[in-house]
């Protein structure tokens, strides 16, 4: 035995130690049900195996930019009347398609200066075209308009993020989705009923505070009635439900007039709870943050004797009157809130708002039955394609059969130690990866034996065979193996979830492909020959 | 053992009855994809809801349309999955059906369709989430727990919910089977109050909505796209530019072809089926490699021959690898294609078309292409292209 052999002997049983040590780590017991669990901690499985729920979702980000243009029209009007600059409109022509465009009517073309001079020195983000007919048009800066987009797909990551580890999802998987445009992938293993965590994740929970200054109304009109035709230009109306206990106004809506701003926001909360109202009915209290409080403390002193409500996506949950100045608590209840709903409540105004909408594109659920059929059946194949090939290699290359089969197998190996160290996730495509690894890294076997054969033929010596068989094989091999891999790559970029996980394993297979049936392969040879007497033929 | 020893066919020879046969099956499975079925997008990429619902006896397909027609599903496709003996069902419904804005209405309403004599306030159990069996546990509390209760009903909740799906694959036919699982026998009683059994579970959901499958397709066909172009440069970069185009021209063959038998037999082409191709393209590349090189090789070994003598040569030298490597990867595709399950069928037929094809491919278009181009370039009176001196 020569020192280059058993360094080559040490590299081969270190690598194969190596990758065991990648797929069982260290077992407690060496039981199949020891080693089993000792897989299922190393070897991530899929959603498609394991069951879950995938979904991909779209933030509408038009929303992030409609509220920043919303609120750059009310610093402009603010602006154009403290500057005495007359004016007749303000105001986005396409809210809907162009959010960010804002269109300024009736301004004279003396006072372009002071208007150029506003939008720099308070809308930085905007740009500013136009002068003909007094009308003017400011949109967004490009560049100002990406970063806003990305932070809205960003921010509604995060907020997922926190509202779902709420939830206890195990393990869940939230990131941007580089597929399409603002679109996130959230991935719940083991959850099987989506509905309640798509409600949860979806909810912008927009929180606000204002003065209520009229109503309930039964109706829209009502309200118009009750304030002589005319709405007063601060104020909106907006739904809500009826007064509870009221007698006989049942389920049906009720409206109120309440004021256009805000005293306090979501963005205000530094705590929500769930706990219960002075009647015994779930609700949600909340305290306020040291800048909200002083604020809300302001305006409850402002306003003893008056109403305030409370409101919710839009939609008054309560009204109250105000008795007293309060700094920094709140509850909101009402609504007939349900013990859960109180709480999901609570955790999503814990969990911060969305900061726009979002929109559900693409939602898959596999049942747990669904799966574990699915890795029985993948399990099965692979199986019996792994030994249809192992038997047919012995047959056909009798010895070298058997440097073959222990080619393939150290090359599953390190397969899937390498799944387990790079915490790959298997699915059952990637199952069928596996098995397609075992066809394809047969290939480069087949590649060198033939060729050994053909010298031999050819009338060379077994070692020299050997030698000429695997050089002449290695140019190919290389070949055959980048080209795939660079299919494989290209999946790896386009595809997502079980096709991704196709992809991987296809290439960790084909890695590990070059190293057993070169490497190892070769070693064997090297080792059968070298005990051989000269001249003596060999096996294949 | 050995099958092919010292072969020499004369396969350039035969080079016209190939091209007849690729013409034939390229034609019939355009022809099938601009006349026929066209190309059988599955729901990956044409959008809407599929629901795989298994039943606890043997399904009656009329019954379950009229449910639909019921509740005002009217296009949707109700069809066996896999063996019959599994009772399995998928309801596919257009993307008509999907609503945009509640993507699950769909799901939702093909389950309270089948679940139409549902007994009043009872929930059912086979379609039950652990967490609705949780809560109705909590609510009657049968075990008395004092503390814990949430941590101990869950695993209760967890017992009864691994019990329907991984041993009686996810259909209960009696609350009493129940008995036979882990979770504890108080718990399992109360059951009976508030749960009924349906006769079907539903085991996978796949919602599409109508903006993703188009945004896919494209994927689709810009990963094929730079996949073949991939190629192109690597084999440009390797061999001559000829080469590069000659396997490029063989694999979009046999991508045509497989796509062709998928619109032939109108299977549904998924987004794995679309691995499948990719793999395909890398595989039947290797193939068509393997002789290239050979052709390289022996170009340098045998300089006074005529290209087409040297392909032919080289191809019978390679023969036996080829037909090895074909018949045993088509082995391991097959076992996936008979023990698979139903989910890898499309996948699996992808890779059974392809790899005949691609095998078939290498030796009856990439070759004569090679040999074709040189026959044109000496009858325009130029040198033969320089055949590469680089093997390195």
């Amino acid at each position: 035995m020569n020192k280059n052999f058993l360094w080559k002997l040490g590299l081969i049983l270190a690598t194969l130690l190596f990758f065991l040590f990648g797929i069982f780590g260290i077992p407690h017991s060496l039981s199949g049900a020891g080693l089993l669990t000792a897989i299922t901690d190393h070897i991530h499985l899929g959603l498609d195996l394991k069951g879950g729920t995938h979904l991909i979702l779209q933030v509408q980000v038009n929303d992030a930019v409609n509220v920043d243009a919303q609120n750059a029209i009310e610093v402009l009007k603010q602006q154009l009347n403290s500057h005495k600059i007359d004016f007749s409109d303000v105001s986005q022509p396409e809210p809907q398609n162009n959010p960010d465009h804002i269109l300024v009517k009736g301004v004279q073309a003396s006072a372009r200066t002071d208007l150029l001079g506003i939008v720099e020195d308070r809308l930085p983000e905007y740009q500013i075209t136009g002068g003909a007919d007094n009308s003017w048009n400011l949109s967004m800066k490009p560049t100002m308009l990406t970063d806003l987009k990305t932070k809205a797909v960003t921010q509604a990551i995060e907020t997922i993020r926190n509202r779902i580890d709420q939830l206890g999802v195990s393990e869940p998987t939230i990131q941007e989705h580089g597929l399409g445009q603002y679109q996130i992938l959230v991935q719940l293993p083991g959850v099987d009923d989506p509905a309640r965590v798509k409600d949860i994740m979806q909810s912008t929970a927009m929180l606000e505070i204002k003065q209520s200054l009229g109503g309930p109304y039964p109706s829209e009109q009502a309200a118009l009635q009750d304030k002589g035709g005319i709405l007063p230009a601060d104020a909106i109306l907006l739904p809500g439900h009826s007064m509870p206990g009221a007698e006989g106004e049942g389920e049906g809506q009720a409206w109120y007039l309440v004021s256009r701003v805000s005293a306090v926001t979501g963005k205000d909360l530094r705590d929500a709870q769930p706990s219960r109202d002075q009647n015994g009915q779930p609700s949600v209290s909340f305290t306020l943050t040291g800048e909200g409080g002083q604020r809300f403390y302001n305006f409850t002193s402002a306003h003893v004797g008056d109403s305030l409500a409370v409101v919710l996506d839009n939609k008054v949950q309560e009204v109250a009157n105000i008795k007293e100045p309060i700094r920094d608590r709140g509850e909101i209840s009402g609504g007939r809130m349900s013990e859960q709903q109180s709480k999901d409540l609570s955790m999503i105004l814990r969990s911060g708002a969305l900061p726009a909408g979002i929109k559900y594109l693409e939602e898959r659920t596999v049942g747990p039955s669904l799966g574990t059929d699915s890795i029985r059946a993948g399990v099965r194949a692979a199986v019996a394609g792994m030994l249809a090939v192992l038997i047919f290699m012995l047959i056909y290359y009798r010895g070298a059969g058997i440097n073959a089969d222990v080619a393939l197998i150290l090359n599953l190996i390190i397969l899937l130690g390498f799944m387990g160290y790079f915490e790959a996730v298997l699915t059952l495509p990637g199952i069928a990866g596996v098995i397609l690894t075992v066809g394809m890294g047969v290939d480069s076997n087949v590649l060198i034996f033939e060729r050994i054969r053909e010298e031999l033929r050819n009338g060379k010596t077994p070692p020299s065979a050997v030698d000429q068989g695997f050089s002449h094989a290695w140019v190919t091999i290389v070949d055959t193996h980048v080209t795939t891999i660079v299919s494989a790559a290209i999946l790896f970029l386009f595809g997502t979830g079980p096709v991704k996980g196709f992809a991987v394993t296809l290439t960790f297979g084909l890695l590990a492909n070059l190293f057993t049936a070169v490497f190892v392969s070769r070693f064997i040879f090297d080792w059968i020959l070298s005990r051989k007497q000269r001249g003596e033929a060999l096996s294949i | 053992m050995e099958f092919f020893h010292d072969v020499n066919i004369d396969f350039l020879g035969k080079k016209w009855y190939f091209l007849a046969f690729s013409l034939i099956f390229s034609v019939a499975g355009v022809c099938s994809m601009l006349f026929w079925h066209g190309i059988p997008w599955g729901l990956d990429f044409r959008g809407g809801t599929q629901v795989d619902i298994k039943f606890s006896h043997p399904p009656n397909y009329s019954a379950i349309s009229a449910d639909m027609d019921r509740v005002g599903l009217h296009n949707k496709k109700i069809q066996r999955f896999g063996q019959t003996s599994n009772n399995e069902v998928l309801v596919d419904l257009d993307v008509r059906e999907t609503s945009a804005q509640a993507l699950d209405r769909g799901k939702t309403t093909i389950i309270s369709a089948l679940e139409s004599n549902a007994p009043a306030g009872k929930i059912d159990l086979n379609n039950a989430s652990s967490l609705t069996i949780k809560n109705y546990l909590m609510d009657k509390d049968p075990m008395h727990v004092g503390t814990d209760a949430d941590q101990k009903y869950t695993a209760q909740a967890q017992a009864i919910v691994n019990y329907r799906d991984n041993v009686q694959g996810g259909v209960l036919s009696s609350l009493d089977q129940l008995k036979n699982s882990t979770a504890d026998p108080a718990a399992v009683a109360s059951l009976n109050d508030g749960f009924f059994l349906s006769d079907f579970g539903v085991r996978n959901v796949a919602i599409v909505g109508p903006e993703v499958g188009g945004q896919l397709r494209q994927q689709a066909g810009l990963a094929t796209l730079y996949s073949l172009v991939g190629m192109l440069v690597y084999l440009g970069f390797r061999f001559e530019w000829i080469y590069g185009v000659a396997a490029v021209v063989t694999v979009f063959h046999d991508t045509l072809i497989t796509v062709g038998a998928f619109s032939l037999t109108n299977t549904e082409i998924s987004l794995t089926v679309i691995a499948a191709i990719l793999t395909l393209i890398g595989y039947s590349n290797n193939d068509t490699i393997v002789v290239f090189d050979r052709i390289r090789e022996n170009i340098k070994l045998m300089r006074r021959e005529k290209l087409s003598e040297i392909v032919n040569r080289s191809i019978n030298q390679t023969l036996s690898r080829t037909i090895l490597t074909a018949g045993l990867t088509f082995l391991t595709v097959l076992a996936l294609f008979l023990f698979g399950g139903e989910v890898l069928h499309g996948f699996s037929l992808a890779l059974v078309i392809g790899i005949l094809i691609g095998t078939y491919s290498s030796i009856a278009i990439a070759a004569p292409i090679l040999v074709a181009y040189q026959d044109w370039r000496i009858q325009k009176g130029k040198r033969p292209v320089a055949m590469p001196a680089k093997t390195k």
